[in-house]
């Protein structure tokens, strides 16, 4: 690394009006290298997968004694352990974007074509919800929100769409827009809650989000042992399947039966359109960011900050509630404890490494999509459980959150890289 | 348990003369809740006894109560209570009459559920040893939240705390077959946490809330990741801590109510009522304590006089680190004695919540975490009686709970003034 500062260091804008320009080549190096918001997301993703490797290497029974006697055979100990970490990050890349090995079969004709889409199209089933809740959670942001609800928002979106998806005989088209609506319907409501709180009465977003989580959370552990949603031939806590009219058509059928990809990715796509269009061209995306900004400006310019939150908030829970709905009206269709996973608290980390911008989010998505199908491939083939992926995934936010921070590890020049600040500067409770 | 002041907050915006003082609303909000209580719990219980006793077990001498009318007239009392709020200089009451007017609202709920239960006897000694239990997480995490708070540092990650804790003190408590050990580790796995949140928010100026959630999912995923590769194949090898051991203090454990609570304790007990004690005297009788409330309140100014600014900081945010750690312990070594992923579950952030209630004030935090613990302990004893509500829904309550008392009781708090916001010298 320590290249870095001998190309970053000479042919700065010193050199005089005499001196030539310096050829092209080194200037993009220069720029590539002065750490801007691009170059920080990458080298954030290679020290967080490095971090990542130093955890697969302490977890492997195997490799830690082998370490025990490092001294004496050290080659061995380092060999192995890249084998074990290619092995893993191999399979990751294999499960997430392509598999070459099977690309060839599929070539031979060995396999079905549909089998070399496999990987991205479980990507971008796992990126579908993420799109969701980085969107509930940025536009939060945006308006100087912190929503940590947005998991809780998730799992009301689902009960709601769910519920609709096969409680009410409606026709085909129209069932499916209806669960839908309810989904939003339902995360808005959650969302409105710690909203209108904070606008009353000041308490603190994330206390009542957080707590509203739990809450949405045994809800639903109530609900689906309810004699009205319990599935009567299962013994297990889990809810009637949803109607075949009320669920997300899947967009690559005719290729194959096991790609998961639905029309959600669609409807995510939809979403971040809207909210860019709101976010840049609507009067109340410009009050969110005017009140995100600094509301006590917002309201001397004559804004109601308190119903800009909850405005806020209620877009922000329609739009998790939507996440919510893609996880059970897509590839769980029914609803269980864990119907939604994990796809809330992961949709903070999309929103914040997205830096609360509609496309960023959509692209953290995808990259977090590709993380999780990836990851699941890792653990079948490669035996490293799945939460080495959500360490990958804090980590990676970690360090986009302090680009200082990467910028000392690389000895990277300039400050362009943008933070994740607040949208206030420092919040307070 | 419903927020009393947002009925007037509208009708206190168009006052000017501020009519609606605290009281006033207070009082307004306990009345309605009193005669609600009154209405519908009386309706709801049965004529059958509602019984107390102040032993441990449900056997002996008990107090005896009509269910209908039990309800009925605390309901109302908790009314008095409210109206008592509306007498002149009854600014002087306020704590107490607040205080006797929930008590009698929730004495009021217990007669409508006892009476309704197969089981209505509601050992009092019982429920209130397992309140100071289930308060002793939040007191640590609340004496944490304090401590960094104070000196201006928001410590969302206490969650991050209590897991790292809880995964360290099982492992080491596990192989050095000592909980001693494993109590040490917890401290230092919840300094491993905090020091990634000085580092980041102090050093890099990084957002600290952002940087709290994000040390959360990262010490969630570590802890994850490690039981499933390490302890969930050996469990007993790696996640078999034994539980730690009750001393009793001869005479004293024998003095009725508190003495079987505060005398024949374990060490988390002792622990937290001697940090509430330290952590008390350290803020508002030494230096350090003097230091710290000036660099949370006005960082310029310390530093002006010569205070190191983010040093203090920093060692604030590696102590609170440090006990929220030990409040991690108890997961592992005393409410369990294994180690399982997410077993926090929003513990932290309760209490967070406790700090918030009690004012950043160590003894304020005490009464707060007493107060959920109670609210826990309550859902868990009803749950275990034959309750004719749902369990799911009693197991809301410390969640209803905090939501009521962040939005409701406490009004708008007021934190730290330089609270969450980064120093910059110069």
């Amino acid at each position: 690394m320590s290249t870095t500062t001998s190309t970053t260091g000479g042919g700065g804008p010193r050199g005089g009006r005499h001196a030539p320009p310096p050829p092209f080549a080194l200037r993009f190096l220069q720029q590539l290298w002065s750490a801007n918001t691009v170059t920080v997301t990458v080298l954030a993703i290679v020290l967080a997968l490095l971090v990542g490797a130093i955890l697969i290497i302490i977890a492997d029974p195997q490799l830690r004694t082998m370490y025990g006697y490092f001294f004496a055979r050290p080659t061995d100990a380092l060999g192995a352990s890249w084998d074990r970490v290619a092995d893993a990050y191999a399979n990751l890349f294999r499960g997430a974007i392509v598999d070459p090995g099977v690309v060839a079969r599929v070539i031979e004709g060995e396999l079905p074509p549909a089998r070399a889409f496999a990987p991205i199209s479980e990507t971008l089933r796992f990126a579908t919800p993420l799109v969701f809740t980085g969107l509930a959670f940025a536009i939060a942001f945006r308006g100087g929100l912190f929503n940590i609800g947005v998991q809780g928002q998730a799992i009301l979106g689902a009960i709601g769409a769910a519920l609709v998806g096969f409680l009410l005989p409606l026709p085909v088209v129209l069932h499916l827009v209806a669960a839908v609506l309810a989904g939003a319907l339902l995360g808005a409501t959650w969302g409105f809650i710690p909203g209108f709180l904070k606008a009353r009465t000041g308490a603190h977003e994330v206390i009542v989000t957080i707590m509203l989580n739990w809450v949405g959370l045994i809800f639903l552990g109530w609900l689906i042992v309810q004699a009205w949603v319990a599935d009567p031939t299962r013994a297990d806590a889990i809810s009637r399947p949803v109607d075949e009219s009320a669920r997300l058509p899947r967009l690559l059928a005719w290729l194959g039966p096991g790609l998961r990809v639905d029309l959600g990715i669609v409807l995510a796509v939809l979403a971040v359109v809207a909210v860019a269009w709101l976010l840049r061209r609507a009067t109340f995306g410009f009050e969110l960011r005017a009140v995100g900004l600094s509301p006590d400006a917002a309201r001397v310019a004559g804004m109601s900050v308190t119903g800009t939150y909850v405005m806020v908030m209620v877009v922000a829970g329609a739009l998790a509630g939507l996440g919510g709905m893609t996880m059970v009206l897509g590839p769980a269709l029914a609803l269980t404890p864990a119907v939604i996973g994990n796809v809330g608290f992961d949709g903070i980390l999309v929103g914040l490494l997205g830096r609360a911008k509609p496309w960023g989010v959509f692209a953290a998505a995808l990259l977090f999509g590709a993380l999780q199908a990836g990851g699941n491939r890792m653990q079948v083939s490669s035996g490293v459980s799945l939460e080495l992926v959500q360490v990958i995934q804090a980590l990676i936010v970690v360090f986009v959150a302090a680009p200082a921070l990467v910028k000392a590890i690389f000895a990277l020049r300039a400050a362009r890289a943008r933070s994740i600040a607040a949208a206030d500067g420092g919040h307070g409770w | 348990m419903t927020a009393p002041d947002t009925v007037p907050a509208t009708a206190a915006v168009a006052e000017p003369a501020r009519f609606w003082t605290r009281e006033r609303k207070a009082g307004t909000g306990l009345g309605v809740t009193g005669l609600v209580a009154a209405a519908l719990f009386g309706a709801l219980a049965s004529d059958r006894p509602a019984a107390f006793t102040l032993a441990e077990t449900t056997a002996g001498d008990t107090v005896e109560i009509n269910g209908t009318l039990g309800a009925v007239v605390f309901g109302l009392l908790a009314a008095v209570a409210g109206a008592a709020l509306w007498a002149p200089r009854a600014r002087r009451w306020f704590v107490l009459l607040l205080a006797a007017g929930i008590v009698a609202v929730v004495v009021s709920f217990l007669c409508w559920q006892l009476s309704r239960s197969p089981q209505n006897v509601l050992p009092l000694g019982n429920v209130i040893r397992s309140s100071v239990i289930f308060a002793l997480p939040l007191i640590f995490g609340g004496l944490a939240g304090t401590i960094g708070e104070r000196s201006g540092v928001i410590n969302i990650a206490i969650e991050g705390q209590f897991i790292m804790g809880a995964f360290f003190a099982a492992l080491v408590a596990t192989v050095a077959a000592s909980v001693w050990f494993g109590i040490v580790a917890a401290a230092i796995g919840g300094l491993l946490i905090a020091a990634l949140l000085a580092m980041l928010a102090i050093r890099f100026v990084v957002d600290q809330i952002v940087v709290g959630v994000v040390l959360i999912v990262f010490a969630l995923g570590v802890t994850g990741f490690l039981f499933e590769q390490l302890m969930a194949p050996a469990p007993t090898r790696y996640n078999a801590p034994s539980r730690v051991p009750t001393w009793e203090v001869p005479a004293l454990s024998d003095i009725p109510l508190v003495g079987p609570v505060l005398f024949r304790a374990n060490i988390f007990v002792y622990l937290a009522l001697a940090l509430v004690v330290l952590v008390y005297v350290g803020l508002f009788h030494t230096r350090w304590g003097l230091r710290t409330r000036a660099v949370g309140e006005h960082p310029a100014a310390a530093d002006t006089v010569g205070v190191k600014v983010l040093g203090l900081r920093y060692l604030n945010v590696l102590l609170a680190g440090a006990i929220a750690g030990v409040g991690g312990a108890y997961f592992t070594l005393l409410a369990t004695t294994n180690f399982n992923k997410g077993m926090t579950a929003g513990l932290g952030f309760i209490a967070l919540a406790t700090m918030i209630f009690g004012r950043w004030n160590p003894v304020g935090v005490l009464l707060a975490a007493v107060f959920f613990g109670f609210s826990r302990a309550l859902a868990v004893y009803l749950g275990s009686i034959g309750s004719p509500i749902p369990s799911q829904f009693l197991n809301m309550l410390p969640y209803l709970a905090t939501i009521a008392v962040v939005a409701g009781l406490v009004g708008r708090a007021r934190p730290p003034a330089a609270d969450g916001k980064p120093y910059i010298k110069g």
